[in-house]
C-alpha cells in the first residue's frame, strides 16, 4: 500500500542555496527593468518583440507545467482512475510553473500596470487569440490553485491560518467544478497559443506557420503533459529513493508514441499541403530546426513504440526526455528561429535575460522541493508496511 | 463507447487533410474588402520622392517627436529606421547609379492584423475614416501588434519605465482642426499625396498609364487642393503596391524599383486576419462551444467523482 505524505527531510541544502543566489540575481536584473525599461536587461526588439521570457517561459514553460491536465484528460476523460497517484505531483508543477508563467507575463508586458485591461468587457477584443490567452492562463492559476488547495490545507500549519475548521469538506464539495475547468481551460489557452502565431504571417517561416497551429500546439502540450510527469516520477523517485510508482510509467509511456505519430504526419502533411516541404532542407535556421525536432521526437517515438523499452526506467526517461526537449524546441522555434521580420533584425537573449529566465526556473524547483518536503504529495509506501 | 484506436488516428488524420484541402478553396476566393465611407489615406511616388525629407521633420513636430541620434553624432536627428522615436521615414535604396527613396509609415490596413491582435482594442480601426489609431490607456504593452503587422510598423519604447506603442495614426489629431497630414502637407513634389482612397487609387491608376519620357501634371499635398506639379513621367513598376496585398491598405506605393527591393514585403493577397477569423469562428463559435465542453466535462468528473 501508499499513502500520500510529505517527505520529511531537510530544506535548506546546498542545491537550495544555489538556487537562491540565482533568484537573487534574477530580482537585481527585475529592478533593473522596471526603473530603467525592457531594453535595460533583455535583447528584444523591434524586430524580435518577444523574446525568451515568452517563448520559453511562457509557451514552452506551461507546455511543461501541463502534466496536471494531461493526467486529469487520461484519469477523468478516459476514466483510468489508476493514475492518481501520478495526479497530485503532477499538479503541483503545473500549479508553480503556471504561476510563474504568469509572473513572467507580468514583467514582459510594457504597461503592466493596465494589465486589468483584459478583464475589462468594454476592452476586450474577443477576436484576440491573445485575449483568450491572457484571460485564460490568470484564470487556470488560480483554478490550480483550488485544486491542489486539499493538500495545502492538510498542513495543519495552514489550517491554523485560515481558521476554518470544515475546509476540507467544504472544498470537496465544489472541486468537481475546477477539476473539470482544469481540463477546458488548458484544451483552450494551449491551443491559442499556437493561434497567436497565425497573425505572424510571412514573418513565419512556411515549415513553422500553419493554420493547424492551434492543433499543434494542443498535441505538443498534451505529449509534453505526459512527458513531464514520466520525467518527474523518474527523477523524483531517484532522488527521494521512491521507485514505487514506476510500474505505472510503463503504462503511461504507452500514450505516447500515438501522439508524436499523430503530430508528425500532420505536420508533415500540412506542410506538403502548402508546398513547403522543400525548405526543409534548405540549411536555414527553420529548416534545420525542423529537423532537429523531428529527429529528438522520433527518437522518443521509436524507443516508446516497443512495448518491452517501456517496462525499463531508464529508456523510458530517455524517450520522455527526448519528446520534451523536441516538443519544447518546437513551440520555441515557433516564435523565435522561425521568425524572421526580415530588413536585418536578429535576436538573442542577453545575460541579464537568461538570469531572470534562470530565476524563474529555480523557483519553480525549489518550491516544488519545498512543497513535497512539507505537504502530502509524493505517494510513498507506508509506513507500516 | 470505444472507438477503436486506429479509427481515431484514421478520423485525425484525415480530419487535418479535409481542413487543409478547405482551407485552400478559401484562399482561392479571396473577397476585397470594402472601404470605410470617408477613407482617407496617403498615395507616396517613390518616382517623385526627392529625399529631402521633409515630411520626416514635419511628422515629428505634428507629432511632438523625440529627435532620434544614431551613430556618434549628438545634433542631427538621423534615424535609421521606423521606432518609438520615429513614425515616419525616408530610406534609400541604392545599386550601382541606379538608386530610389521609399517612405515607411503605417499603411492604414483594411484589415489591420495590429487591432485584430490587441487583447484590449487599444489599436482601433475608426469606422469612417479607416485610420487605425492608439489608445494608449487601454494598451498593456504585449506588443502582439508588433509581431502581427505584416510591415513591422508599430515601435515599442524600449528604452522607457512606462512605454508606448508607436505609430503613423495618419494625423488623425490634424483632421479634427480641419487640417491633414503633416508629412503631405510639407511635401514639395506631390511624392506623398493625401487624400480619400477612392480619389488616389484612380490617381494611381493614371499614373500607371503614364508614358515614361513625357510630361504631366502630378496634384500636390492634398488631391483635392487644386495644386499640382509637373513633372516628367518615369517608367513604373506595373503594381500599385497597398492596393490587394492582405486584404489591401489606404495607403498606398508606386515605385521604379521592384518592392521587395525597397523593404516592402511580397505579401499575398488575403490577410492572415481571415484565417485568424477561420480559426477562431470555427472553433468557439463565440462562448457555445465553451460553455457547452464544460458542461460535459463537469458531468463527467461528477461522475466518476474527484480523485485525489
Ligand atoms: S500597417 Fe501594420 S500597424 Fe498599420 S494598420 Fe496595417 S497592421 Fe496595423
Ligand atoms: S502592445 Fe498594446 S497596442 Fe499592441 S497589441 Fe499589446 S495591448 Fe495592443
Ligand atoms: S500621416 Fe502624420 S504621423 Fe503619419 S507619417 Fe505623415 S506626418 Fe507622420
Amino acid at each position: 500500500m501508499s499513502e500520500a505524505r510529505p517527505l520529511s527531510s531537510r530544506v535548506i541544502t546546498v542545491p537550495f542555496i544555489l538556487g537562491v543566489i540565482v533568484i537573487l540575481l534574477a530580482g537585481i536584473f527585475l529592478l533593473k527593468r522596471f526603473i530603467y525599461g525592457l531594453g535595460s536587461v533583455s535583447g528584444m526588439n523591434d524586430g524580435y518583440p518577444w523574446g525568451l521570457w515568452i517563448a520559453y517561459d511562457v509557451n514552452v514553460g506551461t507546455a511543461f507545467a501541463c502534466g496536471g491536465y494531461a493526467m486529469a484528460i487520461l484519469i477523468y476523460i478516459f476514466n483510468k482512475g489508476e493514475y492518481t497517484p501520478l495526479l497530485k505531483p503532477a499538479i503541483l508543477t503545473s500549479m508553480l510553473g503556471y504561476t510563474l508563467a504568469a509572473v513572467s507575463i507580468f514583467f514582459d508586458i510594457g504597461r503592466y500596470w493596465n494589465m486589468f485591461n483584459i478583464f475589462m468587457p468594454w476592452h476586450m477584443n474577443f477576436h484576440s487569440p491573445m485575449l483568450e490567452v491572457a484571460v485564460c492562463i490568470a484564470s487556470y492559476v488560480v483554478v490550480l490553485w483550488i485544486e491542489f488547495s486539499p493538500v495545502l490545507v492538510k498542513n495543519p500549519g495552514v489550517r491554523r491560518m485560515l481558521k476554518v475548521e470544515d475546509i476540507e469538506e467544504k472544498l470537496n464539495k465544489v472541486l468537481f467544478i475546477f477539476v473539470a475547468l482544469g481540463m477546458l481551460l488548458p484544451t483552450m489557452h494551449q491551443s491559442s497559443l499556437g493561434t497567436l502565431m497565425i497573425l505572424a504571417g510571412h514573418k513565419l517561416s512556411p515549415l513553422y506557420w500553419s493554420k493547424l497551429l492551434p492543433l499543434f500546439f494542443l498535441i505538443c502540450a498534451i505529449m509534453m503533459g505526459y512527458c513531464i510527469v514520466i520525467f518527474e516520477t523518474s527523477v523524483s523517485g531517484v532522488a527521494f529513493k521512491n521507485t514505487h510508482e514506476f510500474k505505472l510509467l510503463t503504462k503511461l509511456s504507452g500514450v505516447i508514441p500515438w501522439l508524436i505519430g499523430i503530430f508528425l504526419i500532420m505536420r508533415i502533411q500540412d506542410i506538403n499541403a502548402r508546398g513547403a516541404l522543400s525548405q526543409i532542407f534548405k540549411g536555414d535556421l527553420p529548416g534545420n530546426m525542423f529537423l532537429i525536432e523531428t529527429f529528438l521526437l522520433l527518437i522518443g517515438l521509436i524507443i516508446l513504440w516497443k512495448p518491452e523499452n517501456r517496462t525499463n526506467v531508464k529508456k523510458v526517461f530517455i524517450a520522455a526526455f527526448c519528446v520534451l526537449l523536441g516538443a519544447g524546441l518546437y513551440r520555441f522555434d515557433t516564435y523565435i528561429c522561425g521568425f524572421n521580420p526580415g530588413n536585418g533584425w536578429h535576436y538573442f537573449p542577453t545575460a541579464p535575460e537568461l538570469i531572470i529566465t534562470f530565476g524563474v526556473i529555480s523557483v519553480e524547483i525549489l518550491g516544488y522541493l519545498y512543497v513535497v518536503k512539507r505537504f502530502p504529495v509524493l505517494a510513498l509506501p507506508s509506513k507500516n508496511k | 463507447m470505444s472507438v477503436s484506436r486506429r479509427g481515431f488516428l484514421k478520423s485525425v488524420v484525415g480530419g487535418s487533410v479535409a481542413l487543409g484541402a478547405a482551407s485552400l478553396t478559401k484562399e482561392a476566393k479571396a473577397s476585397k474588402k470594402e472601404l470605410p465611407p470617408d477613407a482617407v489615406g496617403i498615395l507616396y511616388d517613390s518616382n517623385l520622392c526627392i529625399g529631402c525629407q521633409s515630411c520626416m521633420v514635419a511628422c515629428k513636430r505634428a507629432n511632438n517627436m523625440p529627435v532620434e541620434h544614431t551613430g556618434d553624432q549628438k545634433t542631427w536627428d538621423n534615424p535609421i529606421d521606423l521606432s518609438g522615436k520615429t513614425l515616419n521615414i525616408i530610406k534609400m535604396y541604392k545599386k550601382g547609379d541606379k538608386f530610389a527613396f521609399i517612405k515607411r509609415q503605417c499603411m492604414h490596413c483594411l484589415e489591420p492584423a495590429c487591432a485584430a491582435a490587441c487583447p484590449v482594442t487599444a489599436l482601433h480601426k475608426d469606422e469612417k475614416t479607416g485610420i487605425v489609431t492608439y489608445d494608449p490607456s487601454a494598451c498593456i504593452g504585449c506588443r502582439y501588434c508588433e509581431v502581427a503587422c505584416p510591415y513591422d510598423i508599430p515601435k515599442f519604447e524600449w528604452d522607457s519605465p512606462f512605454p508606448q506603442i508607436r505609430k503613423c495614426q495618419l494625423c488623425n489629431h490634424l483632421l479634427e482642426k480641419g487640417e491633414y497630414a503633416a508629412c503631405c502637407a510639407v511635401c514639395p513634389t506631390g511624392a506623398s499625396l493625401f487624400g480619400p482612397v477612392e480619389k488616389l487609387r484612380k490617381e494611381a491608376q493614371r499614373r500607371m498609364l503614364m508614358k515614361p519620357g513625357e510630361y504631366y501634371e502630378f496634384p500636390v499635398n492634398h488631391i483635392e487642393s487644386g495644386k499640382t506639379r509637373v513633372h516628367k513621367a518615369k517608367p513604373y513598376i506595373n503594381h500599385i503596391y497597398g492596393l490587394d496585398e492582405l486584404g489591401g491598405s489606404q495607403c498606398m506605393i508606386l515605385a521604379g524599383v521592384e518592392f521587395d527591393k525597397l523593404g516592402l514585403p511580397d505579401v499575398r493577397r488575403q490577410s492572415y486576419v481571415s484565417d485568424l477569423e477561420g480559426v477562431s469562428k470555427g472553433l468557439y463559435k463565440y462562448v457555445v462551444y465553451p460553455v457547452a465542453a464544460l458542461g460535459g466535462l463537469v458531468y463527467l468528473v461528477k461522475k466518476r467523482g474527484v480523485h485525489d
